[in-house]
């Protein structure tokens, strides 16, 4: 029998204004097994774990049962506590009686006879608790960072400042992401061009990092510091060694009709195409979709042109296969396309469109060089409306119900800078709250109200009609409480964010959580914000949420801090609570082997002594490095021969009958 | 046990009876989102408790068959979405064990609705209260569990 302390946290008023923490401890102190118990307001604190230790030097404990928050926040720091005491870590079981019980019951003494109860099962589990050591696996000292956006970049240049290899898998043909795209960025309106284009140059010219453009993550296995990688590199029908990237082949290109994704298909490109001047790689790629030579096999103008010998017309998709220690997801965000909002006209005005694409009409590299004009005419416009939260802040089914969170800054930007570069040029921004929180954004934001005349309405939009030789806005101004009928020869719309689609796909593939928007959640919301719950899985930019640059790029680096503390470790200790085998019950079925998803088991002859016969027997052993502990082999074991060690039959068992008692 | 105008058990609120529900959770996903539900204080009944599992496919019938056989009134599994298993394929087979597990229950007599399998993940707190506050006034109108009980407690 153990003899086992049970310790019993107030959590300041969170446990004990609910919870009668002192009856708690009383009433387990009766419990078999129980040498002590006590309650303690903060048993987290230095003093709490001195409490702790003190108790398992005086009177011996060879089990710690601690009532106090969910193991998920501080089962570690408690192991560390009582293995600083000379325990072993695992022979520590804690009661959730905060979140599974003071925190969701408000009749005190219901819940005070259910953390009783949760107590007592903690403590029958505890019982058969055995102590566990946790194995070493080596690491893989190289790093893969899906996306290779400013947060992709950001933490692959960072991981590999440190020394260590990183691979950038970016699904598109050239690095750089949405900021490439973007004409200047707020608060300072720099060029956004300028200050990333340098970064995706240093990016290719640093000797660790490998970047597989046009390529995508197939497949994802393994754990910690032995992750291994299926890349697809599409065929760009372009060999990306011989390419010069210098543009021949793009101008005598007949396919001319493809949209152009980088210009937000505001206007249209070649077949084969470079995405935009500074694209890193500079190569040319192929749309299969839209070559004439690759659809009929007729054609081949851009391999008769092409001076190096690049164009390579039987390319096949090629499969590689990495390892790696930890992975970094930054996979970024789309603007969701606001077909669903007719009342906006999005659909049927060209005139009507989103604030990226405006994004594109004002930049220098876009498909008017920069010159505002409507598109439909091609006009300087007289009056532009801004519509914000388009999609965003909604509770609907076609809304997103977070704020999108860059679209206030973003709009201030857009009419700052068409002031800027047009004075006569009326600009209406309807708005639901202005959001500006961040270094010099309010300032921004009366910038833009104050010297540029930009007006702020309060209010939504209602409709937008298609007027006589321009646009009828129909809103109302909430604080004037009227209704206004303007017309404009643009409309913008703030259209939500959304993370990429393929995020989910990455996400089942890493098993990696994701919150119910399809952004990836965080360990911990406020003290593990760049981590995934997967260990060896680390956020970068908007795949965890919206947030604009300078907090994408702190992200990435912190991500890419907490990639280098596990690529710098030779070893990596391993969770200890894994399957085992009895030989001695084993019966050689394979059943275990076929349902084990990591193939951690596999078949030996082992002499087994079973009953005073000696013989040999072909029996399950699991591999102790591979095995993560799920159980799903101690289910299916008909003979009862496999177990999970923390997690055992009979552990679960006595947690069973403590509660049904 | 009282019976109302409908026929139907006393609600717990009244004092009258308290089912007694096991609910297994698995670590990454249900026993997360119980967490949450907790953080967002959301109540669901006290006499709900929580197993921890690593997965919802270390759940071995010959626990749920164990806590009816101890008392339980009901008993529900929760782990990850399906695709979502932090183990690839737990949830899987937690939900074809479960499927032949129920319907062997319901053949020796215990009603569906005493048993459930649900996927919560560790963002939806909501659903966890939802779901558990749901599942206990199923187990609620149908009453006491009294087959399967080891007649051994009863005295």
């Amino acid at each position: 029998m153990q003899k086992i302390g049970v310790f019993v946290c107030w959590c300041g008023s969170n446990i004990a204004a609910t919870v009668d923490v002192a009856a708690v401890a009383e009433a387990l102190g009766k419990q078999p097994g129980v040498v002590y118990a006590t309650d303690y307001q903060y048993m987290c604190s230095a003093s709490g774990q001195n409490l702790i230790k003190d108790a398992i030097r005086d009177y011996g404990l060879t089990g710690v049962v601690i009532c106090a928050c969910s193991p998920r926040m501080h089962e570690a720091t408690f192991r560390k506590t009582i293995s600083s005491a000379g325990l072993n870590p695992y022979m520590l079981e804690i009661a959730n009686i905060r979140e599974q019980c003071s925190w969701i019951h408000k009749d005190r003494e219901e819940a005070t006879k259910k953390a009783i109860t949760m107590g007592t099962a903690a403590i029958a589990k505890v019982q058969l608790n055995t102590p566990l050591t946790q194995m070493k696996s080596p690491v893989t000292k190289r790093a893969l960072v899906i996306g290779g956006g400013i947060a992709g970049m950001q933490t692959a240049l960072d991981i590999a400042d440190a020394g260590f290899e990183v691979d950038i898998v970016e699904k598109k043909p050239t690095i750089g992401g949405k900021m490439a795209q973007l004409d200047k960025t707020f608060p300072t309106l720099d060029c956004s061009s300028c200050i990333v284009t340098p970064k995706m140059v240093d990016t290719a010219a640093n000797e660790k990092i490998t970047i597989f453009s046009y390529a995508e993550v197939e497949n994802v296995t393994g754990f910690i510091g032995n992750f291994k990688a299926t890349i697809k590199q599409k065929p760009r029908y372009v060999d990306a060694e011989k390419c010069t990237g210098c543009g021949l082949c793009t101008t005598k290109c007949p396919s001319k009709k493809s949209l152009n994704e980088f210009n937000m298909g505001l206007n249209t490109r070649t077949a084969i195409y470079i995405p935009f001047a500074q694209a890193v790689p500079l190569v040319a790629t192929i749309d299969p979709d839209a070559c004439i030579k690759l659809k009929t096999g007729k054609c081949g103008l851009c391999e008769k042109v092409c001076e190096a010998g690049a164009i390579d017309y039987a390319q096949k998709e090629e499969l590689i296969e990495r390892e790696y220690g930890a992975v970094v997801v930054a996979t970024g965000y789309n603007q969701i396309k606001p077909v669903q909002y007719e009342e906006y006209l999005y659909n049927q005005s060209r005139d009507v469109v989103t604030s990226l694409e405006f994004e594109r009409l004002m930049s220098a590299s876009g498909p008017t060089a920069g010159h505002l004009q409507c598109p439909s005419t091609g006009k300087l416009p007289r009056h532009i409306v801004f519509i914000q939260c388009v999609g965003s802040r909604g509770t609907a089914c076609r809304e997103k119900p977070y704020c999108s969170k860059v679209c206030c800054m973003y709009t201030a930007k857009h009419a700052m800078l068409v002031k800027d570069h047009y004075p006569e040029v009326e600009c209406t921004v309807f708005y639901i709250d202005v959001r500006t929180p961040g270094k010099n954004f309010d300032e921004f934001y009366r910038r833009a109200v104050e010297q540029y005349g930009v007006h702020y309405i309060k209010g939504m939009v209602g409709k937008v009609e298609q007027g006589d030789g321009c646009l009828k806005v129909q809103a109302s101004d909430l604080l004037d409480n009227r209704q206004l009928h303007l017309e404009a020869d643009m409309v913008v719309l703030a259209a939500a964010i959304e993370p990429d689609p393929s995020a989910r796909k990455i996400g089942t593939m890493l098993t990696a959580s994701m919150d119910t928007n399809d952004f990836f959640s965080e360990a911990h919301a406020k003290l593990r914000p760049v981590e995934s719950p997967t260990a060896g899985v680390f956020l970068s930019g908007m795949c965890q949420g919206p947030k604009d640059i300078p907090e994408t790029v702190s992200q990435a680096s912190a991500a890419a801090s907490k990639v280098i503390g596990v690529l710098s470790k030779d070893f990596l200790l391993s969770n200890p609570c894994i399957a085992h085998s009895d030989p001695t019950l084993c019966n050689g079925c394979s059943q275990c082997q076929n349902v084990c998803a990591y193939g951690a088991i596999s078949y030996e002859d082992q002499m087994v002594v079973d009953k005073g016969v000696r013989e040999t027997r072909r029996v399950a052993v699991v591999n102790e490095a591979i095995c993560q502990g799920c159980g799903a082999c101690t289910v299916t074991c008909p003979s009862g021969a496999m177990d999970l060690k923390g997690f055992a039959s009979n552990q679960i068992m006595a947690e069973v009958d403590a509660i049904c008692n | 046990m009282q019976l109302n105008d409908t026929n139907q058990a006393v609600p717990a609120e009244s004092g009258a009876y308290k089912p007694l529900i096991v609910a297994f959770c698995c670590n990454w996903c249900s026993y997360a989102g119980a967490d949450t539900a907790g953080s967002s204080r959301l109540s669901y009944p006290s006499n709900i408790k929580i197993i921890r599992v690593p997965c919802s496919c270390r759940v071995n019938p010959l626990f749920i068959l164990r806590a009816f056989q101890r008392g339980a009134d009901g008993v529900i599994l929760c782990g990850c979405h399906p695709g979502d298993c932090h183990y690839t394929t737990g949830n899987y087979y937690a939900r074809r064990r479960m499927t032949l597990l129920f319907s062997m229950l319901d053949y020796l007599g215990i009603e569906r609705e005493r048993t459930r399998v649900e996927w919560i993940s560790a963002a939806e707190g909501a659903k966890f209260a939802a779901t558990m506050n749901e599942f206990a006034e199923t187990i609620n109108r149908l009453g006491k569990n009294r087959k399967l009980r080891d007649l051994r407690c009863e005295i």
